[in-house]
């Protein structure tokens, strides 16, 4: 059976990647210092030696749009292209083409309509900046094949909290039971309180810096329970617009499990709490 | 009110860099020949009739007014990404980085700590 060689959540940036590059005299006073977590919050995925990602995101009106918005939807494509106009234009992320992992696209989106999840699938996606800057902060070399899985976070009337916990389960039993001698890991990005076209956004902190403590104490010691309990689409809403992320991070935690993170880290950025997780549920790299 | 059609209207010039550019030079313009020919295609060979924008809408969206969208409930990462696409660089050209993105903020200023007005449809 395949490996479940590591479990990744981290809140996605789409600027790390321009203001890590600019001439130092044009970086912002965090840029060396977000650097830095961010290689070595790369190395816990490196050391996990991973063959395979199973990537967690949501497709931002890139490729989708409200004449037909997937609620969950896989990729099943044998190679997918990466970063639309508007995120060149917008956040200066480069081009890619991703090479994807079509048995196990496959074995993934039988198990999950299996276990009561009857996915959206897609043999021709291409993958926006909620998985292609995990793949720059975790995985620059962008050298592994994927199984692109997207949720909508964005476009209500949105799932439960629970339903992505539920979801993260499945997707880890789907694992357990690949018969394959492959080491998979889970990359999935989301955010913690986030105002985006609001009031609050671009602020001196992210929009609700409590909330952001929380969320990072609750994920960094696996409390689904306390997430449930306080976690609602209202909720995330009032601390702020774009919150509604924060549930990828919850889908993260489900395929880890209810277990205490063994990497935690955060940077609080300007207009946002940065935030990276690291679970090894099965074993622990050396 | 026509909040799916508003949000066509940002999904299809944001993503679009000539459209975009028409938009920002000659709104009226833009707007006028969008709802002619742009909002009505279904896809590549198919039209559409159901939708239309309220002139309120048709207003805002010739206006750049993105106070107004966010109001009516449009969807606040097209807004924002749209106006960004912009203004963006002549703000930050004469005021400095991010300026445009907190200028957007301080004209929403009246809606903290109220609940906004939903982008759901």
């Amino acid at each position: 059976m395949a490996t479940l060689a590591a479990v990744l959540a981290t809140t996605h940036h789409p600027f790390y990647l321009k203001a890590t590059s600019a001439p130092p005299d044009q970086q912002i006073p965090q840029a060396a210092e977000w650097k830095r977590k961010v290689e070595a919050y790369r190395e816990t995925l490196t050391r996990a030696e991973p063959d395979i990602l199973v990537m967690v995101g949501a497709d931002h009106f890139h490729q989708f749009f409200l004449d037909n918005y997937p609620t969950f939807m896989i990729g099943k494509a044998p190679r997918y292209d990466a970063t639309f106009y508007n995120e060149e234009r917008e956040f200066g992320l480069p081009k890619y083409v991703l090479e994807g992992h079509e048995e196990l696209s496959g074995f993934m989106h039988r198990g999950l309509l299996d276990r009561g999840f009857d996915f959206s699938f897609s043999h021709e996606l291409k993958i926006d900046h909620s998985i292609i800057c995990p793949i720059i902060t975790t995985r620059p070399d962008a050298d592994l094949p994927i199984v692109p899985i997207y949720t909508n976070i964005f476009a209500p009337p949105l799932p439960s909290p629970k339903r992505f916990w539920d979801l993260g389960r499945a997707i880890r039993d789907i694992i357990d039971e690949y018969p394959s001698d492959k080491r998979i890991a889970a990359v999935g990005s989301g955010h913690l309180s986030l105002e985006l076209g609001g009031p609050r956004q671009f602020g001196q902190t992210g929009p609700d810096p409590d909330f952001d403590r929380q969320a990072i104490e609750w994920l960094s010691t696996g409390n689904i329970d306390e997430i449930l309990a306080n976690v609602t689409h209202e909720s995330m809403t009032k601390s702020g617009n774009a919150t509604h992320g924060f549930m990828d991070l919850i889908l993260m935690m489900g395929i880890a499990g209810p277990i205490a993170a063994d990497y935690v880290d955060n940077l609080d950025l300007y207009h946002t709490m940065e935030a990276y997780f690291t679970w090894y549920p099965q074993e622990r790299p050396a | 009110m026509s909040k799916y059609y508003v949000n066509k209207f940002l999904y299809t010039v944001d993503r679009d860099p000539e459209l975009l550019r028409r938009y920002k030079e000659n709104p009226a313009a833009l707007v006028a020949s969008w709802e002619q020919s742009i909002g009505p295609r279904l896809n590549d060979a198919e039209m559409s009739t159901v939708n239309h924008l309220t002139e309120a809408e048709r207003r805002a969206l010739v206006e750049h007014d993105y106070v107004a969208l966010f109001e009516m409930g449009a969807h606040f990462f097209l807004s924002l990404t749209m106006f960004i696409a912009l203004h963006d660089e002549d703000w930050s050209a004469r005021s400095g980085p991010l300026s445009f993105q907190r200028e957007f903020a301080r004209r929403l200023e009246h809606w903290l700590g109220k609940d906004y007005p939903t982008i759901a449809i």
